[in-house]
């Protein structure tokens, strides 16, 4: 017994051991490598619950890297990037991490998907002095700028969204809302934002209340709603709930205006919710409705280059999460181009970004905002017969 | 042989030079010290629980709320987080340990739903979904804990002190007298053995640990949200305990590690053999391997070592029993 | 609406949700009584039936054809899997039985993500219309289609229990499975009936509520918990038990929510079943089981 159990330690030692080594050999493989290849690495949500972020986000980061190294890269150099799945686990993320920064000596991470995965890896990018652009919304992730001096993040911010979203009510005359969000990190950074917009707007919020993302009923929710004076619902969630909020909402023949947060800008939404979302409105990135923006918007030609070169792709159109990893990998791309593969020097280069046409917005970076949008980076949108009007 | 595997760990630093792979022992070893609690109220007094996430979570959060909140110093947090749970698992323990069947597992379902949800809606004192940020270094007497070969000795030092707690106590009475109870509850307790008394001990004993577990996770990570307390963690936490062998003192080691290792294998593998598949490759060949396992080796991967142990040391006919026994305390009618 | 129509809507939405409750439940107080297995998997049945009604039925075969076909193939899934991975270790331990179930559920979602990804899909509603009116409450007409399956499935189960020999069987299996086995009960027949019924259960479930709810590859989880829950509400040892503990728990839910929080109403649940549990483990109405020591 003593031998069979010296014997399986022996093997893990060795184990252990050739794993040393091969990181090791990494070591030299890196500094060699700075010459001809630059690594970035990617911890996304590929798998779990929020697989439907990290999926389009992966296909765009592994699209614009081959199309940047068949056009010869980086001032000559190839990009070798690495994209890890943390499977929407905090711990994974921590792990993944780890395994770009170690075993193959990023420049810079882009992740995660969503913010619990997103906060899960600060410590460790804050410690060993790894850039880290974040895809996901929570504000929480770049504030406040003084711990967070290597964290960016591309995504629009809560306050953002929020801030269309009371701002069209109050233009449709409203002055009492009623708030309804799914109860997880997305509703709950969402439901704060809604209601600091709405006291900086004069708006008072009769009613809130969230249900759960995977709840199958939300009648008791909206039945209260009914039952109170507000002149509009502010919703702040994502399919399947937001889908069967929306289906509830019409069954209880309530008429009051529907305004749903960016989180169902998504084609799935409208075929599930079909003639349920008629006359809903919300903001959303300008990616979903690029054909329709007038030709003086500065982000007309990108939004319609990223959506061709997706469609032909992928046969399928692109969406808002693969415009973060867009922004992203091209921010960081420019950064790169102009000052190498340093990682402290990547980190001033990408906080002195400025003007930078994304996907999500025209971004300006600087040491007190890490994120780097205004509202002006959403448009409100209304949903008529299957598709997304915008409103001018 | 005890030293033996010490000495390895404490050399396996100097030989990785990668935090990635001291950052897995890490994790591996945060694990195991909730694992061998589990392993002990499963593997000796042959009752299931399904919470014990929940008291991972409750460890972890009680550190992060006393230091972020109340600025509590590192050993008074880590010691609140082992208590908080052991309490909370006398509570549960008392009423449901006094009858048989499956009413722990199910009391421990139960409540392991309940602190998720109040992970989620004590939004004042956990955070809410969002979490909590900002936990300070691990600080033992002015010593600050935050790299991670720091980590790996700090937790895997506990998990030795906890193993050679667990291999004492499996040789001491207590420890044959759970086995008895495991084996027969009527025929333990015919023998004097109170029944009920033994097997809360076992459960207070798992929180205890899983509550440690909790607060040492949470001192390492930095962040902490509900996430990673739901149930599928304490499902995971079982399977660890199973895989690698009930009843035995390295089981809980071994089967922490094989899963452990094999979700970051078939992360790396899965790739290699099929370009472009996603995690959901992972999360099946998982599934078909633990199904696999369970079929072709049920006793788990550190049975055959322990059947060994007890024939060398001529406790031939308890082996029989242990071998043969059909687990009443928990098998139904 | 005043509070009195608020109630009452409740009442109906938690009767909707109740019904989905109790027909897992059903199947999995079923599955435990015959086989002694908590069935970690019967959730991923739900939500394989549903998503392969739906691609059925957006492939373009009629409604009922997809249901049907839909169903047989759930049915045959618990059926095999039974014969692969639970008949091979019948005399395992009951942690070990448990443990392949979790393997079971663990690759089944696996194999829906593959397949299905993670979008939600849906099916037309059985009936064209809108809500119906029920003294001043809103009734989906979906509800009434699954209170229709609970109430034929349950009618079903007990002619089926009162009427065959195999009912007859079964009801001895739940009384006192060793004495059954002994009076030449065949064991392993009604285990594999045991799965593969859970699975048609589970499907029919499925079916009956995506045009309410949508079905997304990992729905299975959830309902499958809020069925364990319900079943140990109503008590694990009783067949009527699972539908009372279902329905309580779905009312329980929407006033939870409606009249109290949101947040807490899975809170209001589970505490429930906590004070049930140490006051009452046997279950509301479960049979003489809890034996003390």
């Amino acid at each position: 017994m003593i031998k069979k159990i010296a014997l399986v330690l022996t093997c893990a030692a060795a184990l252990l051991l050739a794993a040393g080594c091969s990181s090791q050999k990494a070591d030299r493989g890196s500094s060699s490598g700075s010459g001809d290849t630059i690594n970035i690495g990617a911890v996304l949500d590929i798998s779990g619950p929020s697989s439907s972020l990290g999926i389009p986000e992966r296909d765009t980061l592994q699209m614009l890297v081959d199309q940047l190294n068949a056009k010869g890269g980086i001032n000559g150099r190839q990009i070798k990037m690495t994209i890890l799945d943390n499977k929407s686990d905090e711990t994974e993320s921590v792990l993944a991490v780890k395994k770009l920064i170690d075993s193959e000596k990023v420049s810079a991470i882009i992740g995660a998907s969503s913010s619990g995965t997103s906060l899960a890896m600060l410590d460790t990018v804050q410690k060993e002095g790894v850039p880290l652009i974040s895809l996901a919304t929570n504000s929480m992730i770049v504030e406040p700028v003084t711990n967070r001096k290597w964290v960016f993040k591309m995504a629009q911010s809560d306050s953002i969204v929020a801030g269309n979203m009371i701002k069209y009510a109050k233009s449709k005359g409203a002055a009492r809302v009623a708030v309804l969000y799914m109860n997880n990190a997305f509703g709950d950074g969402g439901k704060k934002a809604l209601l600091k917009a709405a006291a900086d707007n004069g708006i008072s919020v009769v009613f809130e209340d969230k249900f759960e993302a995977t709840d199958k009923e939300m009648s008791a929710q909206l039945i209260k709603i009914k039952g109170s004076d507000a002149q509009a619902v502010l919703v702040w969630a994502i399919p399947p709930s937001a889908s069967i909020v929306t289906r509830n909402y019409r069954e209880l023949g309530l008429n009051i205006p529907l305004i749903h947060s960016h989180g169902i800008a998504n084609q799935n939404f409208l075929d599930l919710a079909g003639d349920a979302a008629n006359g809903i409105v919300l903001p959303v990135g300008k990616i979903v409705v690029a054909e329709q923006l007038p030709d003086s918007d500065p982000q007309k030609q990108v939004l319609l280059s990223y959506a061709k070169d997706f469609t032909t792709k992928f046969n399928t159109p692109p969406n808002t999460f693969g415009g973060h990893a867009w922004d992203a990998f091209n921010m960081l791309v420019n950064a790169i181009k102009e000052v190498g593969a340093d990682r402290a020097k990547i980190r001033d280069a990408l906080e002195n970004t400025k003007n930078f046409v994304g996907i999500s917005g025209v971004f300006n970076m600087s040491d007190r905002d890490h994120n780097g949008l205004d509202e002006s980076c959403m448009v409100m949108v209304e949903i008529k017969d299957g598709k997304w009007k915008l409103i001018k | 042989m005890v030293a033996a595997a010490s000495l390895v760990f404490a050399a396996l630093p100097f030989v990785l030079k990668n935090n990635y792979l001291l950052s897995i022992l890490i994790v591996i070893g945060i694990y195991t010290l909730v694992v061998e609690g589990l392993g002990v109220l499963m593997g000796y007094a042959g009752q299931v629980s399904f919470g014990q996430a929940a008291f991972f979570g409750i460890g972890g959060y009680t550190v992060a709320i006393l230091t972020t909140r109340f600025h509590c110093e590192t050993v008074p947090a880590l010691l609140a987080a082992m208590v908080l749970p052991a309490l909370t698992a006398a509570v549960i323990g008392k009423p449901t340990l006094k009858l048989r069947e499956h009413y722990l597992a199910l009391a421990t379902l139960a409540f392991g739903l309940l602190v998720h949800v109040f992970f989620n809606e004590g939004r004042e004192l956990t955070g809410g979904p969002s979490g909590l940020t900002g936990i300070p270094y691990l600080n033992a007497g002015g010593f600050i804990f935050n790299r991670d070969y720091e980590f790996y000795y700090l937790v895997w030092s506990l998990v030795l002190l906890v193993f050679l707690g667990v291999r004492n106590l499996d040789r001491s009475r207590i420890g044959r007298s759970l086995r008895a109870i495991r084996d027969s509850e009527v025929a333990a307790e015919a023998n004097g053995i109170n029944c009920s008394s033994l097997k809360l001990q076992a459960f207070v004993f798992s929180a205890l640990l899983a509550g440690l577990g909790g607060g040492i996770y949470a001192y390492y990570v930095t962040f902490i949200s509900p996430a990673p307390f739901g149930f599928n963690m304490s499902i995971q936490f079982v399977l660890m305990a199973v895989i690698g062998g009930l009843g035995t003192v390295w089981g809980p080691v071994l089967g922490t590690g094989l899963v452990v290792v094999l979700g970051e294998v078939l992360r790396w593998f899965i790739p290699l053999i099929l370009p472009r598949a996603g995690g959901e490759y992972q999360i099946i060949f998982f599934g078909i391997i633990l199904v696999l396992a369970m079929i072709f080796k049920p006793e788990g991967l550190g049975a055959g070592w322990r059947r060994k142990v007890r024939a060398n040391e001529t406790e031939t006919a308890e082996a029989v029993s242990l071998n043969a026994s059909v687990n009443t305390c928990s098998s139904g009618r | 609406m005043h509070l009195d129509d608020q109630i009452l809507q409740f009442f109906f939405s938690g009767l909707t949700l109740g019904s989905i409750y109790a027909l897992i439940a059903l199947a999995l107080v079923t599955t435990y009584n015959i086989t002694g297995i908590l069935n970690m998997a019967q959730g991923e049945f739900v939500a394989l039936g549903a998503l392969t009604a739906c691609s059925l039925s957006a492939a373009g075969l009629p409604l009922a054809a997809a249901f049907i076909l839909s169903i047989l193939i759930t049915t045959a899934a618990g059926g095999i899997l039974e014969r692969a991975a639970i008949n091979p270790v019948r005399n395992a331990s009951n942690i070990t039985l448990i443990i392949i179930t979790i393997g079971i559920s663990i690759t089944l979602r696996g194999l829906a993500l593959l397949i299905w990804g993670t979008d939600p899909y849906s099916l037309p509603s059985f009936t064209r219309g809108g809500p119906l009116q029920v003294l001043g409450a809103a009734v989906n007409s979906q509800s009434i289609w699954i209170f229709g399956l609970l109430a034929v499935t349950v009618s079903g189960l007990f002619a089926f229990m009162e009427r065959t020999y195999w009912g007859k069987a079964v009801r001895a299996c739940v009384i006192n499975r060793m004495a059954a086995r002994l009076m030449g009960i065949n064991p392993h027949i009604l285990s594999f009936a045991a799965f593969a019924a859970s699975g048609a259960l589970g499907a029919a479930a499925g079916i009956f509520i995506t045009p309410i709810t949508l079905a997304t590859y990992d729905m299975g989880f959830t309902l499958g918990l809020k069925g364990f829950v319900a079943a140990i509400i109503g008590g694990i040892n009783n067949v009527g038990g699972a539908i009372i503990g279902g329905l309580l728990l779905g009312v329980l839910e929407i006033f939870g929510a409606g009249l109290i929080s949101s947040g807490l109403k899975d809170a209001v649940a589970l505490i429930v079943l906590i004070a049930v549990l140490l006051i009452r483990p046997e279950g509301i109405i479960g049979a003489v089981s809890g034996r003390k020591v």
